[in-house]
């Protein structure tokens, strides 16, 4: 009775108040989002005829299928942000763990806020220190020949494994902190109850921690795939010509072809590619999209 | 296992080695890029040359950063561009977290789902169907009306809308979370203490939110700052640092953009010294 | 009627299919403490809101110093309110909150300063201009969230159980307190509780409410001694109920006779006939207890066996089941501290006075 009489009096009376709160978010979403993005398959999907003169096509999508080099580069794309995925997890977990586990007090916050600070500062700066630490005359080689491990400076830069260096790095913070959210809810009593009934490190993981960590690791995990698929910067500068990232493709079509009928249709593959995923792995872990984006 | 559970020496060494190489991992690459800005070479890489500071102030041959006129002019453009984002994200982001939290109408989770899904749509891909779509109106604003309409091409106005169509999500998810929170029986005894209703939005609520409008503000700024997948696509000729940035690295860099990023890790620093030190800035 | 603070007319509030203020009408006299007592639900709240302006009466008219508040905004009426949880401004400190009614009505600061430290001296609370809130002790809370609102000098102070969050010590003491800066003061107060012993304690008049209705509305003499309804006389202090039909009946006695068979006599409140289905009300304290029924004439005797002792000081009782019926009483322990040396299983006689035993006519609704 209270909370109903309460909300009528905080909530907004007048018409004009009203429509003041409404307006911003309906231009911002029908004007930003959702027309764009109709417009977007609208543009995907017709052909030019002649100058100035279009039809209904799925000519863009065929060309898609036709032409390898587009769906090896989309299939390549989706196989390494999965395993970027997976390996930004296995890194993260640890680290999450020690900070909310095993480190206490002052150690723990300032853990935490280390973490954070690689990501206060831009993707292209870290990408720089990547490439200045990579590159045939960076510093890792140089250390290698220093070493006498290597005779000559070694190209570090421009293999796959140096681009998924690259994304993990980029991706570790979305993932620590949903995972750090996640374990600080996990009741110490509980491993504690578990390790005096007798239970080992690895049946506490999978049978305690795991299921409890689940919705944190389904939040990291969508997150940074999103990400990962998304990214342009780390793959073009790290993997250089070779990095066959989507992307790229559709900045090709878009910026340097001009050709924006095709350049839609692949964006509108990766968009659909990113909402499957996201949507799979809500479905595989149980999780409903509202509360994953706020732990995000 | 956990800080309470008896643990052997072995596995306190391995787990404390561990995080440390995983710290290590995560601050290689900005100790290079900070250390590399003072290398008196022309090429960020080693061996170390000695120490210098031509990069900031120039020296024979050299350009310094402080001289580098492009460059500070693109930080000027990241500047303003992130500026406009942030007014506008905090802006909106207030107004749908009243919306949120305080109006009951027919779809309301629909729409808070719908504020949601700018996050997980790749930031290209918001990138180009802004850019197509604005184009299409300038097109139909020049065919049909006769108007040129300057800033739906690409170039700065694009890209602060650009970044504003997903920032705003994560503002407004910040500004919501703590409205959620607040008890609205302060504003009924401010009410009735004999305050207006705007003078119970002035100095109830809106100085409750104000952690959290800092907070967004803050996020908002650095990343419209540090944006480029959005960016890249809508940018027209006048670059932001990340662009600028980007397009030298492509062509070989040079200690200037040490020297640059080294002033953005300051700056960066600071502003989250200046926000932890907050108290209540943190819970969010 | 110049001497009326708040008059609430034929005041009628729905909520969908539920009424929660029913035709409800009430005066309160000016300088007085008056209480709404009721348990949890039965509108006690939405009255307190209606009067505070928060919510629109349906239909009746609220009237505060003899004018009518119909269409006045809650922040234009001269009432003030103590929350539930206080509803302390968390952001200000005590200073601020005590001023902040003044600074909304644009007060010189230095007024405002002056007028925020004498109120918090006569709050007993010198001196606390500059404390944060979360500094504060409950009880200090308390006299912060008073004073904040005094400090108006409104015609009215509404108090939406105040007491409640907090534990049984510092309400004990703040009720003593509450009652001795109204005294102070002379504001009237309206408080609303679902605590009888609140009520009981602090109020000169009290309304007992149920279901959008009041029951009864008197002093709380009136209420303990003369209840006038079944609810009353349950809801109002401990009382043994027993329920049967009248088998005999006049204007000054009733015999009731209960399905288990017990007679009991008492004193009936309205009409009654023989053959009515009614309920009768026998408070602790006015049964006796003794060791021979002979010392407890002329009154009705009974006898029966001790189920278990209920020791709390000054309050102690026992539970006696009457030995051929099994009725469960509650019955008081002499403060003499006769009596105190029972046992389980004990026999003892006990009897009450009819006239000091009320019944009533169970009307079906």
């Amino acid at each position: 009775m209270t909370a109903t009489a309460s909300a009528d009096l905080a909530a907004p009376r007048t018409r004009l108040a009203l429509f003041l709160l409404f307006a911003p978010a309906l231009i911002w979403l029908l004007g930003l989002i959702v027309l764009p993005h109709v417009d977007l398959a609208a543009l995907s999907l017709r052909a030019r005829v002649a100058p100035r003169t279009y039809e209904f096509s799925f000519a863009n999508y065929r060309t898609f299928i036709d032409e390898p080099l587009y769906w090896h580069t989309f299939v390549r794309t989706a196989a390494m942000s999965i395993i970027a995925t997976a390996c930004t997890l296995l890194i993260a977990f640890p680290t999450a763990w020690y900070i909310v586990k095993i480190a206490r007090g002052q150690a723990k916050s300032m853990l935490l806020v280390l973490c954070l600070i690689p990501f206060w500062v831009s993707e292209t700066v870290r990408t720089l220190g990547w490439m200045i630490l990579l590159r045939e005359s960076g510093v890792v080689p140089h250390f290698l020949v220093a070493l006498g491990i290597t005779a000559q400076p070694v190209e570090l830069l421009y293999h796959d494994a140096t681009i998924l260096v690259g994304l993990v790095y980029t991706s570790l913070l979305f993932m620590i902190v949903p995972l750090a959210n996640a374990l600080e809810s996990l009741d110490d009593a509980l491993i504690e109850a578990a390790y005096d009934l007798g239970g080992n490190a690895w049946s506490i993981l999978r049978q305690i921690v795991i299921p409890h960590a689940a919705p944190g690791i389904a939040a990291g995990s969508i997150v940074v795939f999103m990400l990962t698929l998304g990214n342009y910067l780390t793959p073009t500068l790290l993997g250089g010509k070779n990095s066959l990232w989507f992307t790229e493709q559709i900045y090709a079509q878009f910026i340097t072809r001009f050709n924006w009928e095709q350049g839609a249709a692949f964006g509108f593959l990766l968009l659909m590619l990113s909402t499957a995923i996201v949507w799979l792995g809500l479905a595989v872990s149980g999780q409903r999209f509202g509360d994953v984006m706020r732990r995000a | 296992m956990i800080h309470s559970l008896p643990r052997s020496l072995l596995t306190r060494a391995a787990s404390g080695a561990y995080v440390a190489s995983f710290f290590a991992f995560l601050f290689l690459p900005l100790i290079v890029v900070a250390v590399f800005a003072f290398n008196d070479a022309n090429y960020p890489a080693p061996p170390w040359r000695g120490f210098t500071a031509d990069w900031f102030i120039g020296g024979v041959g050299r350009v310094g950063l402080f001289a580098d006129r492009p460059l500070l002019a693109s930080l000027g453009t990241s500047a303003i561009v992130a500026a406009w984002v942030t007014v506008l994200s905090v802006a909106v982001g207030a107004a749908n977290a009243f919306l949120l939290e305080r109006v009951r109408f027919r779809g309301k989770s629909l729409l808070a789902l719908a504020m949601l899904a700018p996050l997980v749509i790749p930031g290209v891909i918001l990138g180009i169907s802004i850019l197509a779509f604005a184009s299409r109106l300038a097109q139909f604003a020049d065919d049909f009306i006769g108007v040129e309409l300057e800033f739906l091409r690409p170039g700065l106005p694009l890209v602060v809308i650009g970044q504003f169509s997903y920032i705003v999500s994560i503002a407004t998810l910040m500004i919501a979370a703590r409205l959620k929170r607040f008890d609205t029986t302060l504003e009924e005894a401010a009410l009735n203490l004999g305050a207006s209703r705007a003078g119970v939005l002035r100095t109830i609520t809106l100085p409750y939110l104000q952690p959290a409008l800092v907070g967004a503000g803050a996020i908002a700024f650095l990343m419209s700052f540090e944006n480029f997948n959005t960016t890249l696509m809508l940018v027209g000729s006048d670059p932001p640092l990340t662009v600028m940035m980007y397009g030298r690295m492509r062509e070989g860099a040079s200690p200037v953009l040490n020297a640059v990023s080294l002033f953005l890790m300051i700056a960066s620093a600071l502003l989250a010294l200046a926000l932890l030190q907050r108290p209540d800035a943190r819970q969010d | 009627m110049p001497d009326l603070d708040l008059e609430v007319d034929r005041v009628s509030k729905r909520y969908g299919a539920h009424l929660a203020v029913d035709d409800l009408s009430l005066a309160v006299g000016r300088g007085s403490f008056f209480s709404i007592l009721g348990p949890s639900g039965c509108g006690k709240t939405t009255l307190l809101r209606l009067i505070a302006g928060f919510l629109e009466p349906d239909s009746g008219d609220v009237r505060i110093g003899g004018r009518s508040m119909r269409g006045v905004l809650p922040n234009r009426r001269p009432v003030n309110m103590v929350f539930q949880h206080l509803a302390l401004f968390p952001m200000m400190s005590v200073g601020e909150n005590v001023g902040y009614g003044l600074a909304r009505r644009g007060a010189a600061q230095p007024l405002i300063r002056e007028r925020v430290a004498t109120m918090l001296k006569r709050v007993g609370l010198p001196g606390a201009e500059g404390k944060r809130i979360d500094q504060l002790s409950g009880g200090q809370k308390h006299r912060v969230a008073i004073a904040r609102s005094l400090v108006l000098e409104p015609t009215l102070l509404l108090l939406d159980e105040p007491l409640g969050a907090l534990d049984l010590k510092l309400r004990e003491h703040m009720k003593i307190e509450l009652k001795q800066l109204q005294a102070d003061f002379g504001t009237t107060f309206v408080y609303i509780t679902h605590d009888q012993s609140e009520a009981l304690v602090l109020s000169d008049h009290v309304a007992v409410m149920s279901a959008g209705r009041f029951e009864q509305v008197g002093t709380p003499q009136e209420l303990y001694y003369q209840p006038r309804t079944p609810f009353v006389a349950g809801f109002v202090g401990a009382n043994n109920r027993l329920t049967g039909a009248a088998a005999r009946a006049d204007g000054h006695f009733v015999e009731l006779e209960s399905a288990q068979g017990l007679t009991v006599q008492a004193r009936p409140s309205g009409p009654i006939a023989a053959g009515d289905v009614v309920e009768a009300f026998v408070r602790p304290e006015v049964v006796s207890l003794a060791h021979d029924a002979a010392e407890l004439a002329p009154m009705q005797r009974f006898v029966g066996r001790v189920e278990s002792l209920l020791f709390d000081g000054a309050n102690s009782a026992v539970l006696l089941r009457e030995l051929r019926t099994g009725t469960e009483f509650r019955v008081a322990l002499p403060q003499t501290g006769e009596f105190a040396d029972l046992r389980e299983g004990e026999q003892v006689a006990f009897g009450f006075d009819p006239q000091r035993a009320v019944c009533f006519e169970v009307t079906r609704t």
